[in-house]
């Protein structure tokens, strides 16, 4: 599988009224071609950082300190400004979370679909407006000849979440960087969204980076995950990995305040308590520590390098240092483990 | 749309109606009349007066007379002027005040986005700081403080413009820029306010994200979002024209209604104040009024939105 | 990622933290938000600049028979139109020369002016000295301001905070009544109520309050539309507390910082409208000095005594950007989003 995107030890502070704040502290990853991965975390935890990066849309006050973004062999972050507008919207293009807001209120959503082709293609104003149809109606807008002379105002949520993906991928690109497209919608809604993408993807063959913090979201579409905690990855994995051995507290933390169709009752939501660190000071150990039922000393002094639990799947915490003691996880991760068991008994079968 | 914008006319109308009665009492409550303090009339020559101008009738008469009169587009005659219908007067004297108003509107607006604009897009630099100041200036100088000055200066030291004279575009420059001061001043700092927004907005992201270059953004998709909220202060920015234009008038010995209105004032004029009066909250109630329906024609949102439901 | 760290093995010991849930700040946010506006208010330079800009003018203008160096309506026909002059400072512009017929002349010496005689900002037709006038002026101004937002506020704050709060047909009708005022140009109105009242400060200020409470009104009533529905007063209501209590304790401190940068727009508009009535005449009347009297004498003089307009239109330009900064500095200490 050839690395289609790799990142490198990235750090991104953004300088402040009240100082620096240390938003991405170290983050390395990649992206296969044709697979989709997800990243996911509690909010703040850096996620839209990393991907505004990947593409270099960020905010004013943002400094990469250090990192490299390699797309095919290539770093992004060397490239101009001219050369990365030939890539947005072209090679990696870019999905955002709120359809209400996404939208130029006061263009046609034809143009506003052909806009990224006549940008970076060279074809006729009418040969855009047809091609943009066509991609109108492959992400299921009904009757879209029709609807192209409308403005987004005159369309529900769902369907401008498919007007905003098919402004992404009218140019079939490598790479579409989704950041949470499905957090504003409703979930019958969210559900048909993630269908799209799936079936997108099988068609153009895209690869896909799907940001979340709902880890329910990611099982339906992730072919690996990784988990990220205060501007750093602290797991990643195979999705199955991830949902069934996963081994940082954190991913615990994740997966128990995730409403599952076994648990009955749904009020045993448990969300991880206390709040993420302040990225103006970040800790000096690990910095789910405070946070973390199962800290240990060296948890507060330093922070964990990752420790390898398969060729895939990589999780930084102490507990997986040979010294540590046994911990017992909480019950639903437990159960999960005996799954994934059965599962593997299952595949040696 | 139809139906809204008919029901506005309506509303004009009656609350012109309104306004007039109300200027009309006032009026009928002031003290003397304006013959008072003109010439010294004897009291025969006083009733004849009074007799020709309809004011020894009872109030309400006169009231309902003027009403009637107001309703077929009469405002009554002059007081001065050789007995002139006030509207004829208004006619006469509304193309210089219309000029120097349109003209300073034109150029206050368009300079205005324009600096607006550039803040905006520059924002937090030195060109920011500079727009700012300039539009602070703008709206702060009273118009007449400006029109003294640029009349000293541009007028009477250097000589560029006539001092105070009306015949052709040269004698228009120093009141047009002395009243475009004001909307120059208010409009950039609205335009930058408005784009600064728009600029912070997802579909800008977006749009950035499609590959548009920086200036491509701002032409293709900024400029038009944060241009149309700007339609909204033009009523507001029409009427403090209005009102400088009065005294700017004065200043630069324009023959225009403002000066009239003024002029109408120190002379106890009553029927020329009042016929004045309606005309110019005619006036603004007419712009406001515009500008709401063009601000429909031109938001696709409130366009469509109302077509929809009406 | 291999190679595993050396690491002691005590290190390894749990600490077994339990539940800890972090603990939610329950400070008390009026305090801190007021001083949250002050900090803001002053690490705004310009802001701080025009607040003691307008603190001096203030100060001056209370104090204004003490510091007036003359008094302002004294005439001495015999010094007229001199031309400005400090001590025997030989300043250019302040050194008591005038141009005549293309020659530089003591306009002192000219009309026998013992030697200590001297007017910092020359004299007016009547020989009146215009540092006076201009310190008594720029009182008259803000007094006017000062009072106009006021009557203002009597009016504009009852009238917003009854219509906001009772809402339905009230409001409409209250709405009704606002609509059609404000569709007379305010200076219609200002001058209407100028011919009916008699010239002078009180006119003036009913006369700008009357168009200008509109505006606080509107505001107010849209406020206290949102502020109705917050759960503190939603509480208080259910509690049966009075309406009017309601109104004071409630209400007007959540206003209060509407209130406050409306007033910073209210005190340049009343500024504006005195000096404009004063200016075409129908203002304050003579003998005395407003900013807008002095500008209009000084405006038919200014061929050759430019100086008698320079100084009433720095002034009140002066007055006004400072108003208006500070009205925006103001406006973004209370709301930071509202900036940037
Ligand atoms: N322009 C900025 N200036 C300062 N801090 C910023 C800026 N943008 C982001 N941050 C900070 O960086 C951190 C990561 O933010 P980010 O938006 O990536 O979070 P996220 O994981 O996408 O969360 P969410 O799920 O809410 O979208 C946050 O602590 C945030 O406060
Ligand atoms: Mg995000």
């Amino acid at each position: 599988m050839e690395k289609i995107l790799d990142v490198k030890n990235l750090n991104v502070d953004f300088s402040t009224y009240n100082g620096t704040v240390h938003a991405i502290r170290g983050v390395d990853f990649h992206l296969n071609s044709g697979e989709t991965l997800a990243i996911v975390g509690e909010s703040g935890s850096g996620k839209s950082v990393t991907v505004r990066t990947v593409l270099q849309l960020m905010a004013k006050n943002a400094k990469i300190t250090q990192g490299e973004i390699r797309y095919h062999d290539e770093d992004l972050l060397k490239k101009s400004e001219k050369q990365m507008d030939d890539i947005r919207g072209n090679k990696i293009s870019m999905i955002f979370q709120d359809p209400m807001t996404s939208l130029d209120p006061t263009m046609t959503i034809g143009k506003q679909v052909a806009e990224p082709l006549l940008i970076h293609n060279k074809v006729s104003k009418a040969d855009a407006l047809k091609r943009a149809e066509e991609v109108l109606r492959l992400v299921g807008i009904p009757n879209p000849k029709a609807r192209m002379k409308d403005y987004p105002h005159q369309f529900s949520g769902g369907q401008r979440q498919r007007i905003v993906i098919a402004i992404a991928i009218v140019n079939y690109p490598e790479i579409l960087i989704a950041d949470e497209p499905t957090t504003a919608l409703d979930v019958t809604v969210q559900a048909q969204i993630i269908d799209l993408l799936k079936e997108l993807q099988q068609k153009i063959g895209t690869s896909i980076i799907f940001i979340t913090h709902d880890l329910g979201v990611v099982a339906g579409i992730a072919d690996r995950v990784a988990v990220m905690y205060a501007g750093k990855l602290v797991e990643y994995g195979n999705v199955d990995e991830i949902f069934y051995d996963p081994q940082h507290p954190y991913t615990w933390g994740l997966l128990d305040s995730m409403p599952t169709l076994d648990t009955d009752d749904q009020n045993r939501l448990n969300s991880i308590p206390g709040t993420p660190p302040n990225l103006l000071n970040p800790p000096k150990g690990d910095a789910f520590a405070p946070r973390n039922a199962y800290a240990m000393e060296i948890d507060e002094e330093e922070q964990p390098p990752f420790f390898k639990v398969s060729k895939t799947h990589y999780a930084a915490t102490w507990l997986l240092h040979p010294d540590a003691p046994k911990v017992e996880p909480p019950k639903s991760i437990q159960q999960r483990f005996e799954k994934y068991q059965q599962m593997l008994g299952g595949s040696v079968k | 749309m139809t139906k809204y914008i008919l029901r506005r006319i309506l509303y004009l109308f009656l609350t012109l109606f309104i306004i007039a009665s109300i200027t009309f009492f006032l009026m009928k409550m002031l003290p003397g009349t304006p013959f008072t303090n003109q010439n010294r009339l004897s009291p025969e020559q006083l009733a004849i007066v009074k007799a020709q101008y309809g004011l020894d009738q009872p109030v309400f008469i006169q009231y309902l007379r003027y009403m009637g009169g107001l309703f077929q587009g009469n405002l009554g005659t002059s007081f001065q002027f050789n007995n002139e219908p006030v509207t004829q007067l208004i006619g006469q004297r509304l193309a210089p005040s219309m000029q120097i108003g349109a003209q300073a509107m034109i150029v206050g607006t368009v300079l205005g986005i324009l600096l607006g604009a550039v803040a905006a897009i520059r924002k937090n630099t030195w060109v920011d700081t500079l727009a700012t100041f300039i539009s602070i200036l703008g709206l702060s100088i009273p118009s007449f403080v400006l029109a003294v000055l640029l009349q000293f200066y541009l007028a009477y030291k250097w000589q560029i413009y006539p001092v105070a004279l009306w015949d052709n575009f040269q004698s228009s420059v120093l009141p047009t820029l002395a009243l475009a001061a004001l909307p120059l001043g208010n409009v950039a700092r609205f335009m930058r306010t408005e784009m600064v927004d728009v600029m912070s907005s997802d579909y800008i992201e977006l749009a950035k994200s499609k590959g548009n270059s920086n200036w491509q953004v701002v032409t293709k998709h900024a400029l038009r979002n944060s241009l149309i909220p700007v339609v909204t202060i033009i009523g507001p920015m029409a009427v403090s024209v209005m009102t400088g234009s009065m005294v700017v008038e004065n200043i630069f010995s324009i023959p225009g209604i403002g000066e009239q209105f003024v002029k109408s004032i120190t002379t106890n004029d009553y029927p020329t104040i009042m016929g004045l009066t309606i005309f110019y909250s005619f006036l603004l109630i007419l712009v406001i009024l515009i500008v709401d329906i063009l601000y429909g024609l031109i938001d696709p949102r409130i366009r469509l939105g109302n077509g929809g439901k009406e | 990622m291999e190679q595993v760290p050396k690491i002691p093995k005590e290190k390894f010991k749990l600490l077994h933290k339990k539940d800890n849930q972090a603990q939610e700040s329950l400070g008390t946010p009026s305090l801190t938000y007021l001083q949250d506006v002050r900090r803001r208010l002053f690490s705004n330079k310009v802001a701080t600049v025009c607040l003691i800009l307008l603190g001096i003018m203030v100060l001056i203008s209370v104090f204004a028979p003490v510091v007036a160096p003359h008094n302002p309506n004294t005439q001495r026909v015999e010094y007229s139109n001199l031309p400005p002059k400090i001590g025997n400072l030989d300043i250019p512009g302040f050194n008591g020369m005038q141009n005549m017929d293309g020659k530089s002349v003591d306009a002192y010496k000219a009309v026998n002016a013992p030697k200590d005689t001297y007017y910092i900002l020359g004299t007016d037709y009547l020989g009146r000295d215009l540092l006076s006038r201009i310190i008594y002026g720029t009182r008259l101004s803000l007094i006017v301001a000062v009072l106009a937002t006021l009557v203002d506020l009597i009016i504009g704050l009852p009238y917003g905070i009854v219509s906001g709060w009772k809402g339905g047909k009230v409001d409409t009708f209250l709405q009704r009544i606002i609509e059609i005022v404000s569709s007379v140009p305010n200076l219609v109105v200002v001058i209407l109520m100028m011919i009916i009242l008699k010239p002078g400060l009180v006119s003036i200020v009913i006369a700008i309050a009357l168009t200008d409470w509109v505006t606080m009104a509107r505001l107010i009533r849209a406020q206290t539309f949102q502020l109705k529905e917050q759960e503190y007063i939603l509480a208080a209501r259910t509690l049966g507390e009075s309406s009017t209590k309601i109104a004071t304790k409630h209400l007007i401190p959540n206003l209060s910082s509407t209130i406050i940068i409306q007033t910073m727009f209210t005190i340049p508009n009343a500024i504006f409208f005195e000096a404009f009535l004063s200016f075409i005449g129908i203002g304050i009347p003579a003998p005395n000095a407003s900013l807008g009297t002095l500008l209009s004498d000084g405006q038919k003089a200014f061929r050759f005594l430019p100086y008698q307009m320079w100084a009433p239109a720095l002034i009140l330009s002066i007055i006004m950007i400072a108003t208006n900064l500070l009205g925006d500095g103001l406006r973004d200490a209370f709301d930071p989003q509202s900036s940037d």
